[in-house]
Protein backbone atom coordinates (compact mmCIF):
# COMPACT_ATOMS: atom_id res chain seq x y z
CA UNK A 1 0.00 0.00 0.00
CA UNK A 2 1.27 3.33 -1.08
CA UNK A 3 1.64 6.23 1.52
CA UNK A 4 -0.06 9.39 0.33
CA UNK A 5 1.11 12.43 2.26
CA UNK A 6 0.32 16.28 1.16
CA UNK A 7 2.22 18.49 2.15
CA UNK A 8 0.14 21.83 2.68
CA UNK A 9 -0.05 25.29 4.84
CA UNK A 10 -3.23 27.35 3.15
CA UNK A 11 -0.52 30.47 2.81
CA UNK A 12 2.02 31.05 0.59
CA UNK A 13 5.67 31.14 0.91
CA UNK A 14 5.96 29.36 4.36
CA UNK A 15 7.83 26.51 2.84
CA UNK A 16 5.94 23.78 1.09
CA UNK A 17 8.08 23.28 -1.84
CA UNK A 18 11.39 23.38 -0.20
CA UNK A 19 9.82 20.35 2.37
CA UNK A 20 8.45 18.16 -0.54
CA UNK A 21 11.60 17.98 -2.36
CA UNK A 22 13.97 17.34 0.85
CA UNK A 23 11.65 14.95 2.41
CA UNK A 24 10.61 12.91 -0.67
CA UNK A 25 14.54 12.72 -1.22
CA UNK A 26 15.17 11.76 2.31
CA UNK A 27 12.62 9.40 1.97
CA UNK A 28 14.07 8.01 -1.12
CA UNK A 29 17.53 8.26 -0.45
CA UNK A 30 16.54 5.53 2.44
CA UNK A 31 15.36 3.01 -0.54
CA UNK A 32 11.82 3.53 -0.88
CA UNK A 33 10.41 4.20 -4.69
CA UNK A 34 9.19 7.40 -3.61
CA UNK A 35 7.34 10.23 -6.03
CA UNK A 36 6.85 13.60 -5.90
CA UNK A 37 3.96 15.82 -7.56
CA UNK A 38 3.73 19.43 -8.27
CA UNK A 39 0.25 20.22 -7.53
CA UNK A 40 1.14 23.98 -8.44
CA UNK A 41 -1.04 24.43 -12.20
CA UNK A 42 0.61 27.10 -13.21
CA UNK A 43 3.86 28.16 -11.29
CA UNK A 44 5.86 25.14 -11.75
CA UNK A 45 8.54 25.47 -9.30
CA UNK A 46 9.24 22.05 -7.76
CA UNK A 47 11.42 20.77 -11.09
CA UNK A 48 13.80 23.92 -10.24
CA UNK A 49 14.28 22.81 -6.46
CA UNK A 50 15.06 19.77 -7.63
CA UNK A 51 17.16 20.92 -10.90
CA UNK A 52 15.18 19.35 -13.10
CA UNK A 53 13.70 21.85 -15.37
CA UNK A 54 15.43 21.25 -18.36
CA UNK A 55 14.26 17.59 -18.90
CA UNK A 56 10.88 18.63 -18.50
CA UNK A 57 8.88 17.24 -21.68
CA UNK A 58 5.17 16.32 -20.46
CA UNK A 59 3.71 17.35 -17.53
CA UNK A 60 0.71 16.09 -14.71
CA UNK A 61 -2.17 17.86 -16.76
CA UNK A 62 -0.82 16.26 -20.12
CA UNK A 63 -1.46 12.58 -18.23
CA UNK A 64 -4.83 13.81 -16.63
CA UNK A 65 -5.93 14.70 -19.94
CA UNK A 66 -4.55 11.84 -21.83
CA UNK A 67 -1.53 13.48 -23.38
CA UNK A 68 0.85 11.33 -22.72
CA UNK A 69 1.84 8.56 -20.52
CA UNK A 70 3.05 8.63 -16.54
CA UNK A 71 6.20 6.93 -17.73
CA UNK A 72 6.71 9.41 -20.16
CA UNK A 73 5.86 12.64 -17.91
CA UNK A 74 8.02 10.95 -14.67
CA UNK A 75 11.13 12.38 -14.28
CA UNK A 76 14.14 9.99 -12.62
CA UNK A 77 15.83 12.12 -10.45
CA UNK A 78 19.59 11.90 -11.05
CA UNK A 79 20.70 11.64 -7.47
CA UNK A 80 18.20 9.35 -5.82
CA UNK A 81 17.39 6.41 -8.53
CA UNK A 82 14.03 5.46 -6.30
CA UNK A 83 12.97 9.20 -6.35
CA UNK A 84 10.87 10.58 -9.44
CA UNK A 85 9.49 14.08 -10.05
CA UNK A 86 6.07 14.57 -11.73
CA UNK A 87 6.36 18.19 -12.81
CA UNK A 88 3.26 20.68 -13.06
CA UNK A 89 2.09 22.33 -16.20
CA UNK A 90 2.77 25.80 -17.06
CA UNK A 91 0.73 27.31 -19.08
CA UNK A 92 -3.09 25.45 -17.78
CA UNK A 93 -5.73 26.52 -15.32
CA UNK A 94 -5.62 24.90 -11.83
CA UNK A 95 -9.14 23.47 -12.84
CA UNK A 96 -7.43 21.20 -15.40
CA UNK A 97 -7.16 18.99 -12.47
CA UNK A 98 -10.17 17.04 -12.54
CA UNK A 99 -11.16 14.72 -9.31
CA UNK A 100 -11.43 11.80 -11.70
CA UNK A 101 -8.12 12.90 -13.69
CA UNK A 102 -6.05 13.28 -10.58
CA UNK A 103 -7.58 9.84 -8.84
CA UNK A 104 -6.60 7.79 -11.99
CA UNK A 105 -3.35 8.93 -11.62
CA UNK A 106 -3.11 8.56 -8.18
CA UNK A 107 -4.50 4.98 -8.45
CA UNK A 108 -1.41 3.85 -11.27
CA UNK A 109 1.15 5.43 -9.19
CA UNK A 110 0.20 3.80 -6.30
CA UNK A 111 0.29 0.13 -8.43
CA UNK A 112 4.69 0.91 -8.11
CA UNK A 113 5.39 3.36 -5.51
CA UNK A 114 5.40 3.24 -1.92
CA UNK A 115 5.51 7.28 -1.21
CA UNK A 116 4.00 9.66 -3.29
CA UNK A 117 4.28 13.41 -1.56
CA UNK A 118 1.76 15.65 -2.90
CA UNK A 119 3.27 19.41 -3.15
CA UNK A 120 0.05 21.39 -2.42
CA UNK A 121 -0.02 25.55 -4.14
CA UNK A 122 -1.19 28.28 -1.73
CA UNK A 123 -4.75 28.69 -0.86
CA UNK A 124 -7.61 26.75 0.55
CA UNK A 125 -9.30 26.79 -3.25
CA UNK A 126 -9.05 23.88 -6.08
CA UNK A 127 -5.80 23.32 -6.59
CA UNK A 128 -4.59 22.98 -3.00
CA UNK A 129 -8.01 20.63 -2.28
CA UNK A 130 -6.93 18.31 -5.26
CA UNK A 131 -3.45 17.98 -3.49
CA UNK A 132 -4.91 16.95 -0.56
CA UNK A 133 -8.18 15.03 -1.37
CA UNK A 134 -6.74 11.55 -1.72
CA UNK A 135 -4.18 12.31 1.08
CA UNK A 136 -3.49 9.69 3.93
CA UNK A 137 -0.87 12.06 5.69
CA UNK A 138 -0.90 15.73 5.83
CA UNK A 139 2.34 17.39 7.01
CA UNK A 140 1.10 21.24 7.75
CA UNK A 141 3.69 23.21 6.86
CA UNK A 142 3.74 26.99 9.33
CA UNK A 143 5.74 29.66 10.16
CA UNK A 144 5.90 31.46 13.12
CA UNK A 145 3.93 34.11 12.38
CA UNK A 146 0.69 35.07 13.10
CA UNK A 147 -1.26 34.24 9.38
CA UNK A 148 0.71 31.14 8.78
CA UNK A 149 -0.31 29.72 11.99
CA UNK A 150 -4.44 31.15 11.68
CA UNK A 151 -4.38 29.33 7.52
CA UNK A 152 -2.72 25.99 9.09
CA UNK A 153 -5.78 25.63 11.39
CA UNK A 154 -8.26 26.52 8.48
CA UNK A 155 -5.97 24.15 6.34
CA UNK A 156 -6.99 21.52 9.24
CA UNK A 157 -10.05 22.19 9.01
CA UNK A 158 -10.29 21.16 4.90
CA UNK A 159 -8.37 18.09 5.95
CA UNK A 160 -10.71 17.05 8.79
CA UNK A 161 -14.09 18.01 6.50
CA UNK A 162 -13.40 17.89 2.66
CA UNK A 163 -10.59 14.60 1.89
CA UNK A 164 -11.73 11.40 0.90
CA UNK A 165 -10.92 9.90 4.28
CA UNK A 166 -13.44 13.04 5.52
CA UNK A 167 -15.94 12.51 2.82
CA UNK A 168 -16.25 8.73 3.15
CA UNK A 169 -16.47 8.27 7.03
CA UNK A 170 -13.03 6.88 7.60
CA UNK A 171 -9.96 7.11 9.60
CA UNK A 172 -9.33 11.09 9.75
CA UNK A 173 -5.83 11.88 8.08
CA UNK A 174 -3.00 11.60 10.01
CA UNK A 175 -1.70 15.21 10.72
CA UNK A 176 1.85 16.50 11.04
CA UNK A 177 2.96 19.37 12.18
CA UNK A 178 6.39 21.03 10.88
CA UNK A 179 7.37 24.42 12.12
CA UNK A 180 10.00 25.95 9.17
CA UNK A 181 11.78 29.23 8.85
CA UNK A 182 12.67 29.14 12.94
CA UNK A 183 14.47 31.82 14.44
CA UNK A 184 15.37 30.14 18.37
CA UNK A 185 17.22 33.83 19.39
CA UNK A 186 14.01 35.87 18.35
CA UNK A 187 12.04 33.60 19.87
CA UNK A 188 13.80 33.98 23.51
CA UNK A 189 13.67 37.84 22.95
CA UNK A 190 10.22 37.35 22.98
CA UNK A 191 9.84 38.33 19.29
CA UNK A 192 8.61 35.55 17.98
CA UNK A 193 5.83 32.58 18.65
CA UNK A 194 7.73 29.54 20.27
CA UNK A 195 7.06 25.94 19.04
CA UNK A 196 5.46 25.27 22.20
CA UNK A 197 2.69 28.33 21.63
CA UNK A 198 1.93 26.86 17.51
CA UNK A 199 1.58 23.24 18.94
CA UNK A 200 -0.71 24.30 21.60
CA UNK A 201 -2.72 26.34 19.37
CA UNK A 202 -2.90 23.66 16.22
CA UNK A 203 -2.82 20.45 18.71
CA UNK A 204 -1.06 18.30 16.29
CA UNK A 205 1.92 15.75 16.82
CA UNK A 206 5.15 17.60 15.50
CA UNK A 207 7.18 16.31 13.58
CA UNK A 208 9.83 18.41 13.04
CA UNK A 209 11.28 22.31 13.77
CA UNK A 210 13.61 23.19 10.15
CA UNK A 211 15.51 26.82 11.59
CA UNK A 212 15.39 29.77 9.39
CA UNK A 213 18.87 29.52 7.37
CA UNK A 214 21.12 30.88 4.89
CA UNK A 215 21.71 27.56 3.53
CA UNK A 216 18.15 27.10 2.18
CA UNK A 217 18.48 29.61 -0.46
CA UNK A 218 22.15 28.62 -1.51
CA UNK A 219 21.07 25.18 -1.94
CA UNK A 220 18.05 25.89 -3.79
CA UNK A 221 19.97 28.17 -6.07
CA UNK A 222 21.89 25.19 -7.33
CA UNK A 223 18.63 22.92 -7.54
CA UNK A 224 19.30 20.98 -4.80
CA UNK A 225 17.29 19.83 -1.82
CA UNK A 226 18.81 21.16 1.41
CA UNK A 227 18.49 17.59 3.09
CA UNK A 228 21.49 16.64 1.03
CA UNK A 229 23.42 19.37 2.26
CA UNK A 230 24.13 16.81 5.20
CA UNK A 231 26.53 18.92 7.30
CA UNK A 232 24.02 21.80 7.84
CA UNK A 233 21.51 22.35 10.64
CA UNK A 234 18.18 22.39 7.93
CA UNK A 235 19.48 19.60 6.28
CA UNK A 236 20.26 17.54 9.41
CA UNK A 237 16.62 18.80 10.77
CA UNK A 238 14.83 17.82 7.39
CA UNK A 239 16.91 14.53 7.87
CA UNK A 240 15.32 14.06 11.65
CA UNK A 241 11.88 14.90 10.37
CA UNK A 242 11.96 12.33 7.59
CA UNK A 243 13.02 9.61 10.27
CA UNK A 244 10.18 10.66 12.34
CA UNK A 245 7.90 10.06 9.33
CA UNK A 246 9.26 6.65 9.18
CA UNK A 247 8.77 5.61 12.48
CA UNK A 248 11.96 6.45 14.04
CA UNK A 249 11.81 8.34 17.33
CA UNK A 250 14.41 11.19 17.15
CA UNK A 251 15.06 13.99 20.09
CA UNK A 252 14.13 17.48 18.42
CA UNK A 253 17.15 19.90 17.84
CA UNK A 254 17.81 23.41 16.88
CA UNK A 255 14.65 24.98 19.15
CA UNK A 256 17.23 26.83 21.12
CA UNK A 257 19.64 29.81 20.64
CA UNK A 258 23.25 28.50 20.96
CA UNK A 259 24.55 30.54 23.91
CA UNK A 260 27.05 33.09 23.70
CA UNK A 261 29.99 33.29 25.36
CA UNK A 262 30.32 35.47 28.08
CA UNK A 263 32.85 37.87 26.34
CA UNK A 264 30.35 38.24 23.39
CA UNK A 265 27.64 39.07 25.10
CA UNK A 266 29.63 41.71 27.11
CA UNK A 267 30.19 43.45 24.02
CA UNK A 268 27.77 42.79 21.88
CA UNK A 269 25.32 43.47 24.95
CA UNK A 270 23.68 40.26 24.56
CA UNK B 1 16.18 54.37 20.82
CA UNK B 2 15.89 56.25 23.44
CA UNK B 3 17.06 54.72 27.09
CA UNK B 4 13.43 54.67 28.12
CA UNK B 5 12.27 53.09 24.49
CA UNK B 6 14.75 50.51 25.19
CA UNK B 7 13.18 49.02 28.56
CA UNK B 8 9.84 49.70 27.16
CA UNK B 9 10.17 47.40 24.11
CA UNK B 10 11.97 44.86 26.68
CA UNK B 11 8.38 44.39 28.59
CA UNK B 12 6.02 44.17 25.87
CA UNK B 13 6.28 40.69 24.33
CA UNK B 14 5.16 40.79 21.30
CA UNK B 15 5.27 36.78 20.75
CA UNK B 16 2.49 36.60 23.71
CA UNK B 17 -0.08 39.06 22.09
CA UNK B 18 0.29 36.96 19.17
CA UNK B 19 -0.32 33.45 21.17
CA UNK B 20 -3.40 35.42 22.99
CA UNK B 21 -4.85 36.59 19.60
CA UNK B 22 -4.33 33.83 18.11
CA UNK B 23 -6.17 31.82 20.56
CA UNK B 24 -9.19 34.03 20.19
CA UNK B 25 -9.18 33.57 16.44
CA UNK B 26 -9.09 30.21 16.13
CA UNK B 27 -11.74 29.05 18.60
CA UNK B 28 -14.23 31.16 16.82
CA UNK B 29 -13.50 29.88 13.44
CA UNK B 30 -13.26 26.32 14.65
CA UNK B 31 -16.75 27.46 16.41
CA UNK B 32 -18.31 28.68 12.98
CA UNK B 33 -16.33 25.38 10.84
CA UNK B 34 -19.07 22.72 12.45
CA UNK B 35 -21.98 25.00 11.64
CA UNK B 36 -24.17 23.45 8.85
CA UNK B 37 -24.06 24.80 5.35
CA UNK B 38 -27.73 26.07 5.41
CA UNK B 39 -26.93 28.50 8.31
CA UNK B 40 -26.25 32.22 5.94
CA UNK B 41 -29.37 31.31 4.06
CA UNK B 42 -31.23 30.84 7.16
CA UNK B 43 -30.20 34.21 8.50
CA UNK B 44 -30.97 36.04 5.25
CA UNK B 45 -34.84 34.58 5.46
CA UNK B 46 -35.03 34.85 9.03
CA UNK B 47 -33.87 38.35 8.78
CA UNK B 48 -36.18 39.11 5.58
CA UNK B 49 -38.97 37.77 7.79
CA UNK B 50 -38.35 40.73 10.33
CA UNK B 51 -38.15 43.13 8.47
CA UNK B 52 -41.41 43.19 7.20
CA UNK B 53 -42.46 44.25 10.87
CA UNK B 54 -39.53 46.17 12.33
CA UNK B 55 -36.22 48.08 10.95
CA UNK B 56 -33.41 46.40 11.85
CA UNK B 57 -29.96 45.74 10.23
CA UNK B 58 -28.00 42.44 9.28
CA UNK B 59 -26.15 42.33 12.09
CA UNK B 60 -28.87 42.55 14.70
CA UNK B 61 -29.83 38.81 13.91
CA UNK B 62 -27.77 36.08 14.83
CA UNK B 63 -28.31 32.40 14.31
CA UNK B 64 -26.37 29.77 15.74
CA UNK B 65 -26.42 26.21 16.54
CA UNK B 66 -25.46 24.16 19.48
CA UNK B 67 -25.13 20.88 19.51
CA UNK B 68 -24.63 17.92 22.32
CA UNK B 69 -24.67 14.09 22.03
CA UNK B 70 -28.45 14.31 22.46
CA UNK B 71 -29.70 17.03 20.58
CA UNK B 72 -28.95 20.03 18.83
CA UNK B 73 -30.43 23.67 19.21
CA UNK B 74 -30.75 26.45 17.18
CA UNK B 75 -30.13 29.78 18.85
CA UNK B 76 -32.16 32.54 17.27
CA UNK B 77 -30.89 36.18 18.92
CA UNK B 78 -32.60 38.93 17.50
CA UNK B 79 -32.29 42.78 18.62
CA UNK B 80 -34.91 45.26 18.38
CA UNK B 81 -34.19 49.23 17.82
CA UNK B 82 -34.61 51.00 21.10
CA UNK B 83 -38.02 52.60 21.19
N1 LIG C 1 14.11 27.04 6.62
C1 LIG C 1 14.24 28.08 5.76
N2 LIG C 1 15.16 29.05 5.98
C2 LIG C 1 15.27 30.08 5.11
N3 LIG C 1 14.54 30.23 4.01
C3 LIG C 1 13.59 29.31 3.74
C4 LIG C 1 13.38 28.19 4.60
N4 LIG C 1 12.37 27.44 4.06
C5 LIG C 1 11.98 28.06 2.93
N5 LIG C 1 12.71 29.19 2.73
C6 LIG C 1 12.58 30.15 1.60
O1 LIG C 1 11.24 30.63 1.58
C7 LIG C 1 10.82 30.86 0.24
C8 LIG C 1 9.51 30.11 -0.01
O2 LIG C 1 9.74 28.71 0.05
P1 LIG C 1 8.88 27.66 -0.79
O3 LIG C 1 9.34 26.31 -0.40
O4 LIG C 1 8.89 28.00 -2.23
O5 LIG C 1 7.44 27.95 -0.17
P2 LIG C 1 5.97 27.53 -0.69
O6 LIG C 1 6.12 26.33 -1.57
O7 LIG C 1 5.21 27.24 0.58
O8 LIG C 1 5.40 28.71 -1.41
C9 LIG C 1 11.96 30.40 -0.65
O9 LIG C 1 12.69 31.53 -1.05
C10 LIG C 1 12.78 29.51 0.24
O10 LIG C 1 14.13 29.51 -0.13
MG1 LIG D 1 5.42 25.93 -3.57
Amino acid sequence: MARIIVVTSGKGGVGKTTTSASISTGIAKRGHKTVVIDFDVGLRNLDLIMNCERRVVYDFVNVIQGEASLNQALIRDKRVNTLFILPASQTREKEALTKEGVERVINELAQTFDYIICDSPAGIEHGAQMALYFADEAIVVTNPEVSSVRDSDRILGILQSKSRRAEKGQDPVKEHLLVTRYNPVRVERGEMLSVADIEEILAIPLMGVIPESQIVLNSSNQGLPVILETESDAGQAYDDAVARLLGEEREHRFMTAQKKGFFSRMFKGG
Amino acid sequence: MSFLDYFRSKKTNTANVAKERLQIIVAHERGHRKQPDYLPALQQELLAVIRKYVDISDDMVQVEIDRTDTCSVLELNVTLPEK
